[in-house]
């Protein structure tokens, strides 16, 4: 709070207005995008940049206590637990039989790469040992 | 400039509670309730910050955590419908099909991309 650490003033006010930028912007994006797996991608930005920058500008500000180890800890666990809960939601939408919504022009394109490789194992029994190897 | 910090993480939330009202699936809503929590802590950090108590970080590490194990648990209940053990927790009649319900989605989960 010394008037010595200007240079970190600037620094933690420019993460803490980049980390509230990318917060809105993430929001906008979850309203904005058309489905579900482009929502995830809003989510992700919300939950990477907008928190991380957000708690380096808090831990700035903080200076070097108990405090900035506490914004360490918090962190390092928002940064483990937001890919792994958005994984598990993505996951679980999977399983449940929602799919990504193909653009009539590539369904062709997908179906025939889809059955391409439905139809590559069999295919390749002629060399056991230099097949997959490529 | 917390306040600021404070306003925009109140607009996102704003946005996200949107999402979460209107959402057109169920896993659209858990996404946004994850979202929501996140947000959720960074503004128990920053009027931490605003008041000139830096203590209410515990707060929100507290809820960091509840947040992460409240969305696994929902998205488990939403896909095995019970919260213990999924096939202990049936009833003895519908033991089979639970263990082949789980057996089912745990085969799904790990092939991955296989197409459809």
């Amino acid at each position: 709070m010394t008037a010595s650490g200007g240079i970190v003033d600037v620094l933690s006010w420019i993460a803490i207005v980049g980390g509230s930028a990318f917060l809105v912007i993430g929001a906008v994006g979850l309203i904005r995008f058309p489905e579900f797996w482009s929502r995830l991608h809003a989510i992700s930005v919300l939950d990477s940049a907008g928190v991380l920058l957000l708690l380096l500008g808090m831990g700035l500000q903080g200076g070097l206590s108990l405090v900035t180890v506490k914004l360490v800890i918090l962190g390092l666990f928002l940064l483990i637990t937001g890919p792994t809960a958005t994984h598990a939601v993505a996951n679980a939408a999977f399983v449940s039989g929602l799919r990504p919504p193909i653009r009539s022009e590539d369904r062709a394109a997908v179906a025939a790469t889809a059955a391409a490789a439905t139809r590559e194992p069999p295919a390749s029994d002629g060399g056991p040992a230099s097949g997959p190897s490529g | 400039m917390f306040v600021a910090a404070a306003l925009a993480i109140g607009v996102a939330m704003v946005l996200t509670f949107i999402r979460l009202c209107t959402g057109p699936t169920l896993y659209d809503r858990v996404a946004a309730v994850n979202a929501f929590g996140t947000e959720t802590v960074l503004l128990i950090g920053v009027i931490g910050f605003l008041t000139g108590r830096p203590d209410f970080l515990d707060i929100a590490l507290l809820y960091a955590l509840i947040n992460f194990v409240g969305t696994i648990a929902v998205l488990k209940f939403f896909r095995y419908r019970a919260l213990g053990d999924p096939v202990m927790t049936r009833t003895p009649d519908a033991t089979p099909d639970a263990r082949k319900n789980a057996v089912e989605a745990a085969a799904v989960a790990g092939a991955g991309s296989r197409p459809s």
